[in-house]
């Protein structure tokens, strides 16, 4: 039990989540090869777009769907499907909480193989500005709220009129994994501008220039389409049920910020907040790299129902900062 | 930088000065020597390990022998200077704050008399020049932390020693404090290879990097240790421990202290008690006991006290906080390193003293500590401001600090040795009656 233990405390995370993350990618990008199906209310993005090679759908176009849908209809079977869609997205996000964004989502595997490069490169990450960070936080919530009243709003008629027939699934047609995902199962038909209507157009060349913008963004920034993602506010609501825990003990924090700065997301609430226990934010993605980055005896912790699954030790920073240091070359 | 030239110079005021450098030298070592043996030999028991530590101090302070190396030495005046990159550029970092009674004397001369005595110890060092290490820095890097050290930059410089100017910032919780104090450590960076002649490459700051947690690592080790009850060591073997570390190899400090480290866990193993198996577990604060100035920390000891943690900055403060380094690019290092010497730390010169409070408790939980010593240099405005709030805290929680104001004279041992006989015994009384 304690080698188990020391081992899971000492693990060298970045490592651990790389392969992670590649199974996960395999899983989702092309489980559908090995027909492997695992519903359409994944709590991330498993993209429908990917036609045959998916193992799952993203659970944010079947929501897209049954907001289409007449205010009587959200009372009858409509309504159900709404239900029984959400309970299932919730169960399977519970399990894993916010580290379906750190270690499952395919999108941000891309993002991690794009910082990965710049990396290799030599260049350095950009930062930005609390200032900026406080300004971008809340677009995530609205961008939910728009990808569920759009579509409502399409078909119960608002100030008297409804929106054009080219708004469904507003959130898939400007997001980047719809045109990205498929691309890995040999797929580009996605990269076009639709002309048949003017909303049509609006909405694919939102969509070609945002996923231009996913590119250049997460190459320069550590995981930057994150800070926008529609998917981890709709994570963020169910977070006093989740099993899986981000945990902090304030009295044990000297605020020295290492977890800030090796915070993909510059979340500094992990840093300077040392009131609260739960101290996992809306743009957290359950990366745990901050767990790794602490020197203090159980300051962070991971815990899954309670039972402590990683935890910041001294013995295990101790070991892999001397690993980090002791190599000759190679990147972090 | 003017050497005085020993054995050609005849005039009259070479010899006065080289008189009075003899007679520094003398005191000083008298001091040095006095205390050491005391050290040694007014406690039973002490570690074997600490041999090397003993003989350290004797070879460095009483017998004069210089720093064993050809390395440029990089004098810093405060605990946040960043030593990983003086090491990465091939300096020697020595910590010149000063603990000799003979060197306060001395830099009193031009000081107003409200000086903090690690100040005016400290001056009276550049002053005469008279003890390794001020006679062959290569740079000192003094840091705008509290107010008398950032005006004592002008003096050192007109004695004619190259001064670098680290700006830092009197608050740490804005984002600008943080930005500030990142871009003087960057300037820093490109300004030390012009001193000490060697580059600064990625390469050579993650292995000094990597150097100092390791050494960082077997402080803490030895800090754990000392959460054991009975004590297995007393603290002022352990402030003499952190005090090797001002001018010390860092490989061959650190390799001392793991040997250290050995013997105390055998020791806790065994059950071995350093001081009387119910001595009053104490946590220093304030101002920092700097060899050969122990004379709180001997006082509490020899009243039967043990002295079980710390939080100064000649040990706790200067070891305790790591660097964790995403990428590592030579400037996220920097930027890393810069973070150290600023967030965690617990300095009274920062507007809140929150943090400090915090880590105090932290550590009066970890060791169980029945009280606390806080000693405030009697000059040292910031720390007798912070008195107050930080004691209110403590008491808040149950437990009994002593506020100690003095300096490096010995005039106040027997007034002192009475308050803190009484103050041991009314924790005894209290543990008894519990």
């Amino acid at each position: 039990m304690k080698r188990i233990r020391e081992f899971l405390d000492h693990a060298e995370i970045r490592r651990f989540r790389f392969w992670i993350q590649l199974a996960a990618f395999v899983l989702l990008v092309y489980g559908g090869y090995f027909a492997i199906n695992l519903g359409n209310s994944l709590p991330t993005f498993a993209c429908a777009f990917n036609g045959e090679g998916r193992g799952g759908i993203c659970y944010l176009l079947p929501l897209q769907h049954q907001t289409h849908t007449s205010w009587e209809n959200l009372f009858g079977w409509r309504g159900m499907m709404l239900v029984t869609g959400l309970l299932t997205f919730v169960a399977w996000l519970i399990v894993l909480n916010k580290a379906w964004c750190g270690y499952v989502c395919p999108l941000g595997t891309i993002q991690d193989w794009l910082t990965r490069l710049r990396q290799r490169l030599g260049l350095r990450y950009s930062r930005y500005s609390e200032t900026t960070l406080r300004r971008i936080r809340p677009i995530k919530f609205i961008l939910l709220a728009l990808l569920i009243l759009i579509p409502f709003a399409m078909v119960n008629p608002i100030l008297g009129t409804t929106l054009h027939g080219d708004m469904n699934t507003p959130f898939c047609k400007i997001c980047p994994a719809r045109m990205v995902l498929p691309v890995f199962a040999g797929d580009f038909s996605q990269w076009t501008v639709d002309f048949s209507t003017r909303t049509a157009m609006t909405m694919t060349a939102l969509g070609m220039a945002i996923t231009g913008f996913f590119f250049i963004g997460s190459f320069m920034r550590r995981r930057f389409f994150c800070l926008f993602c529609p998917m981890s506010a709709l994570h963020y609501l169910f977070k006093p049920i989740a099993l899986l825990r981000l945990q902090k003990d304030g009295d044990k924090c000297t605020r020295c910020g290492n977890c800030y700065r090796v915070c993909d997301m510059e979340i500094k609430a992990i840093a300077d907040d040392v009131q609260r226990k739960e101290i996992m934010t809306d743009d957290c993605m359950m990366c745990f790299k901050c767990v790794a980055a602490c020197p203090e005896e159980d300051a962070l912790k991971v815990t899954f129902l309670k039972a402590p699954l990683y935890r910041s030790t001294e013995k295990g920073f101790e070991i892999r900062t001397q690993q980090a240091t002791s190599e000759s070359k190679g990147q972090s | 930088m003017s050497t005085p030239s020993k054995h050609t110079d005849t005039s009259p005021a070479a010899q006065r000065e080289q008189g009075v450098s003899t007679l520094i030298r003398k005191r000083h070592k008298l001091e040095a020597g006095e205390m050491l043996r005391r050290l040694e030999h007014e406690f039973p028991d002490n570690p074997k390990a600490m041999e090397y530590f003993y003989n350290l101090f004797r070879q460095t302070y009483c017998e004069g022998l210089p720093p064993q190396t050809d390395k440029p030495l990089v004098g810093n005046m405060c605990v946040q200077v960043p030593d990983e990159l003086i090491r990465a550029c091939g300096g020697l970092p020595v910590r010149l704050c000063n603990g000799t009674h003979t060197l306060e004397q001395v830099g009193a001369e031009n000081l107003p008399a409200r000086t903090c005595p690690l100040i005016k110890a400290t001056m009276g060092g550049f002053q005469s020049r008279a003890v390794a290490p001020f006679d062959k820095l290569t740079l000192v890097v003094n840091p705008t932390t509290c107010d008398q050290k950032k005006k004592a930059s002008e003096q050192i410089r007109e004695m004619g020693h190259e001064l670098y100017l680290l700006e830092y910032p009197p608050v740490k919780d804005s984002e600008a404090a943080r930005e500030y104090w990142r871009a003087t450590v960057r300037q820093f960076a490109r300004a030390l290879p012009r001193y000490t002649g060697q580059r600064l490459t990625r390469r050579r700051l993650k292995q000094a990097l990597g150097e100092i947690d390791r050494a960082q690592a077997e402080y803490r080790r030895l800090q754990k240790i000392r959460r054991s009850a009975p004590a297995p060591i007393l603290g002022k073997d352990v402030f003499l421990v952190t005090g090797a570390y001002f001018f010390d190899d860092l490989a061959r400090w650190t390799e001392a202290l793991a040997c250290l480290n050995d013997e105390l866990e055998s020791r806790v193993a065994a059950g071995f008690s350093a001081a009387q198996k119910r001595a009053p577990r104490i946590l220093f604060t304030g101002s920092p006991p700097i060899f050969p100035n122990f004379k709180l920390p001997l006082l509490i000891e020899s009243s039967g006290a043990v002295v079980v943690a710390d939080e100064v900055c000649s040990s706790n403060r200067m070891l305790n906080d790591r660097v964790a380094v995403d990428e590592w690019f030579l400037y996220d290092m920097v930027d890393a390193i810069a973070d150290r010497y600023l967030k965690p730390c617990t300095c009274p010169i920062f507007d809140t003293s929150v943090d400090r409070q915090r880590r105090l408790l932290e550590l009066a939980q970890q060791h169980q500590v029945d009280g606390v010593v806080y000693q405030a240099f009697s000059g040292c405005q910031v720390y007798e401001l912070e008195h107050r709030t930080v004691t209110a805290a403590l008491q808040a929680e149950g437990l009994p600090v002593m506020y100690i104001e003095t300096d490096y004279s010995p005039d106040d041992v027997g007034q002192l040795s009475t308050r803190i006989e009484a103050f041991i015994e009314s924790i005894k009384a209290r543990k008894r009656k519990i």
